[in-house]
């Protein structure tokens, strides 16, 4: 059955394989959670949310991303806006840079356009090169001295967190079957994003149940050394398991990604978490319930996509 | 034909732009009147304010909802007047003719219509609230079974402000308070909807805008 949907929607096999696994695990989170509402009386709301949202936005993914190229790369630029105009929405801005921020937002298209055309030597020194040097020379130009150095180095930060980052998912997806002979870039993008969404779901899973020592008390108190520690094993295991089917790596070289990946994800939870801290806001917007806003769900990729890349741009490229 | 060009214009363009470009953040979206007569009252930064005001209702609604807006602006040009007055739906008001101003308001709310009103008067600085004027009052007097319910905005002052036509994506924050009804004073009444609105206000927290 598994073939059968796999060639009716293009879907690579391995791919489709992986989706099925997905939902799998997902009906057990579910039936999990359900347990835990029905024994406790109605409580524990907020995870039977968060298991509901996960089903709509495996889903999403999936239909968006997997099916028809146009629309995955029209559907990540999508996740890249969400995340930019959280972003935009929760900083200090200044009234005098509003055809800046417009520029930045008129970035997301062109970014997804690069990745999709396969263009990667211009994706690569769009935003870092081009945009980074435009910005600040129209602020300049603006004439507005006061402020300038905080909405440079903000806006800066933003656009490279939030659409450079976060476009190299794209950059996997479109680097296509050259890259990857076993599955090809719907292959390479499931691997990065599973391993990384899984991670969080396991440090936070960990950290539930054995956290007692705190990592950094005074950015993000929940995180301790026990939840990390358990879900990097946890994300190398699972790596080991899946890569081979996925990637051309094998299980070693898939162990490595794994705790790459999940070393990576935790550093990009906590530097959003400095971020709201700084502000003083919760969560960067309300979009997905029981998870906050898309920022929050994806903090973690900001890190593990670049990094994970070019880990194995340079090692499997050809 | 311009009923259903204004559906259309509220059903796709509309909420088009409001969910998927700028994005809403709603709280109390239950405190909106379900149906007619009511009124609105929100603080005013944009023209988006009057477009993201009506997308928060269900679009049965739509035939029934209109904003209350001056002639003077509105009614400038011939095709401006067009679009005010049949798409955005406005009632219009006339803030410098003689007879009473209230009397159109109070005729829309005897026939069940929920009124948008904006008793900052105009935009005004962006993203800063100014004074109340009194006018929702004496209006409410007249009609004193209708509720009120108060609205504040953010963010769309950011988007879209006075004297700019280049729209720029902010997420919209929306909160909507427990309806105000008359009693009995005017001066009572503005004072109890100064302070739910001050109270919405704090509610949030906005990022300064400079």
């Amino acid at each position: 059955m598994i073939e059968l949907l796999a060639a009716k929607t293009g879907i690579a096999p391995p791919v489709m394989w992986a989706l099925g696994g997905t939902y799998a695990i997902l009906a057990i989170a579910s039936a999990i959670t359900w347990l835990l509402h029905v024994r406790s009386g109605g409580g524990h709301g907020e995870l039977v949310a968060r298991v509901k949202s996960w089903w709509i936005m495996v889903t999403v993914f999936a239909a968006a991303v997997f099916v028809y190229e146009p629309l995955s790369a029209a559907f990540l630029g999508l996740i890249s806006y969400l995340a930019l105009k959280e972003y935009i929405s929760m900083i200090p801005t200044r009234r005098i840079d509003r055809l800046v921020l417009l520029a930045a937002y008129l970035a997301v298209p062109v970014q997804f356009w690069l990745a999709y055309q396969a263009q990667f030597g211009h994706f690569m020194v769009f935003i870092p090169v081009w945009m980074f040097l435009l910005m600040p020379a129209v602020m300049a130009m603006s004439g507005e001295t006061v402020g300038y150095l905080k909405s440079v180095g903000t806006l800066s930060w933003g656009l490279m967190m939030t659409v450079f980052t976060l476009s190299h998912m794209a950059y996997l997806l479109f680097s296509g079957d050259a890259a990857n002979p076993v599955a090809g870039g719907a292959g390479l993008l499931f691997f990065l994003v599973f391993v990384a969404q899984f991670n969080d779901v396991a440090q936070y899973t960990w950290g539930k149940l054995f956290g007692r020592h705190k990592i950094t008390p005074a950015v993000s108190p929940k995180k301790t050394w026990e939840g990390f520690l358990g879900g990097v094993f946890t994300s190398i295991a699972l790596a080991a398991v899946i890569g081979p089917f996925l990637t051309p790596m094998d299980a070693g070289w898939s162990a490595l990604a794994g705790g790459i990946i999940a070393g990576a994800g935790f550093l990009g939870d906590i530097t959003e978490s400095a971020v709201k801290r700084d502000l003083g806001v919760k969560d960067a917007g309300a979009l997905i319930p029981g998870h906050g806003g898309i920022l929050d769900r994806i903090d973690s990729l900001t890190y593990a996509a670049p990094v994970f890349t070019h880990f194995f741009r340079y090692f499997y490229f050809p | 034909m311009t009923k259903a060009l204004r559906w259309l214009f509220y059903a796709v363009f509309v909420r088009l732009v409001v969910l998927l470009i700028m994005g809403l953040n709603i709280r109390g979206r239950n405190n909106l009147p379900a149906k007619g007569p009511a009124i609105i009252v929100a603080n005013h930064n944009s023209h988006l304010d009057t477009l993201v005001l009506i997308s928060l209702l269900p679009l049965s609604l739509l035939p029934h909802v209109q904003p209350v807006a001056a002639v003077d602006y509105f009614l400038k040009t011939k095709w401006l007047a067009w679009f005010a007055l049949n798409i955005i739906g406005i009632l219009p008001i006339d803030r410098a003719a003689g007879g009473n101003p209230l009397a159109a308001p109070r005729k829309a709310l005897e026939d069940g219509k929920i009124l948008i009103l904006f008793p900052e008067g105009s935009r005004g600085e962006p993203e800063q609230m100014a004074e109340l004027k009194r006018g929702v009052a004496l209006l409410v007097k007249e009609c004193p079974t209708v509720p009120v319910t108060p609205v504040f905005m953010h963010g769309l002052g950011k988007s879209l402000p006075k004297g700019t036509k280049i729209f720029v994506p902010f997420i919209c924050d929306i909160f909507v308070g427990e309806a105000l009804s008359w009693s009995g004073n005017s001066r009572a009444f503005m004072d109890r909807l100064r302070q739910s609105m001050d109270a919405l206000a704090k509610l949030g927290q906005f990022p300064p805008w400079e």
